[in-house]
């Protein structure tokens, strides 16, 4: 993200309440709320900038969202920002999710409930499938990264390697191809 | 506390697992499943992967089944140890990397890494689906939950907590 002085203040408090705001109504994917919130309500960064930080969630690992509270905190409010940002995102979800927890485990046992949750769990396994295939249809059809795709599905999916296995192995190669096709395109 | 303990095994896992997450948390799933069902034994696959509903019905980031897994192997404990793990080793790298962000910004070099690593991270995704699927669905019913729900994901604008509630009442009158 942009390192040049932010155009607005943000205060501490500002940060932390924001971001439990995002935590709390956010359900199903707190992107599409992230970027209503912080370019349009509040207008604490540019379209721009919301697109940067997005595509360093890519290359970093962790969720986006958390990596995004981060991202935010720190420029507002250094380090302390970051941790305001990232508690404010996380402290509602997590006790809404626990308490699910304690109701799901005393009341799990019943075969109706239980009924639900493999009901639930069917839809759940397809909105995981439709977010990879959308994904995956806004990829460039370049043949030889698609097979890097294929071969991270076989390998983590269908051969259930351990994941630093697929990655170790495949994001080398992956990102050589990536060069040798960049070097096409500048040729080309 | 000696090394075995659950608590200290998951904050460990969870630890190693972090820097692994490019993508987020819907790349690791294959990875826990493995090590939650296959290698510890922990829960079973239908428990796993209700626990995977549970997260995503629930309001707040989808890291929260990572929470769910700690929950039910150590209770409150357990999900505070697993969530810790698993978001503070990728958010100091987040921390520091947002400080020297503006030397990559129009780096050849970022947008050939981010190029190579989007192609391994959409079929982790998939994979994640893949494991899923094959733990949720057993019956041509269920197959079908997840079909329609794929359809209408890609073909609507529907939110994704009405799909978990109808599929969720269709599994409570005993269809699925």
């Amino acid at each position: 993200m942009d390192t040049s002085p932010p155009l607005v203040n943000v205060s501490k408090s500002d940060l932390f309440f924001t971001f439990l705001v995002m935590g709390l109504t956010s359900f199903g994917g707190v992107m599409p709320l992230a970027h209503r919130l912080l370019i349009d309500k509040k207008r604490w960064l540019s379209s721009q900038e919301f697109a940067e930080a997005l595509s360093i969630g890519q290359i970093l690992p962790g969720p986006n969202i958390v990596n995004l509270s981060v991202m935010v905190g720190a420029r507002f409010q250094g380090a302390i920002g970051s941790v305001l940002a990232f508690s404010g995102l996380m402290l509602a979800p997590l006790t809404i999710i626990l308490l699910l927890a304690m109701f799901y485990s005393k009341y799990g046992q019943l075969s109706e409930i239980q009924h639900a949750f493999h009901g639930t769990a069917a839809a759940s396994a397809g909105l995981v499938i439709a977010m990879g295939l959308k994904l995956l249809i806004k990829l460039k059809r370049v043949w030889s990264l698609l097979g890097i795709t294929l071969c991270a599905f076989i390998g983590s999916g269908i051969l259930a390697l351990p994941l630093l296995t697929v990655i170790a192995v495949l994001a080398p190669i992956s990102i050589g191809l990536a060069w040798i096709n960049k070097k096409k395109e500048f040729l080309s | 506390m000696n090394s075995t303990s659950p608590l200290m095994m998951l904050g460990l896992y969870f630890l190693s697992l972090s820097l692994m997450a490019i993508g987020g948390a819907n790349v690791v799933i294959p990875d826990m499943h493995r090590q939650f069902i296959d290698i510890w034994h922990w829960m079973s696959s239908k428990e796993f992967v209700s626990l995977v509903a549970l997260s995503q019905a629930a309001p707040g980031p989808n890291v929260l089944i990572v929470s769910l897994l700690g929950w039910k192997v150590a209770g409150i404990k357990g999900a505070l140890v697993a969530t810790a793990g698993m978001c503070i080793p990728s958010s100091l790298l987040t921390f520091f990397f947002s400080k020297c962000w503006n030397r990559f910004q129009q780096n050849l070099w970022r947008e050939v890494v981010q190029t190579g690593l989007v192609y391994v991270t959409v079929g982790l995704i998939l994979a994640s689906s893949y494991v899923l699927t094959r733990s949720a669905d057993h019956s041509w019913i269920a197959y079908g939950v997840t079909g329609i729900t794929v359809l209408l994901m890609l073909t609507t604008r529907i939110h994704p907590l009405w799909l978990l509630a109808v599929a969720g009442v269709l599994g409570y009158v005993g269809l699925i």
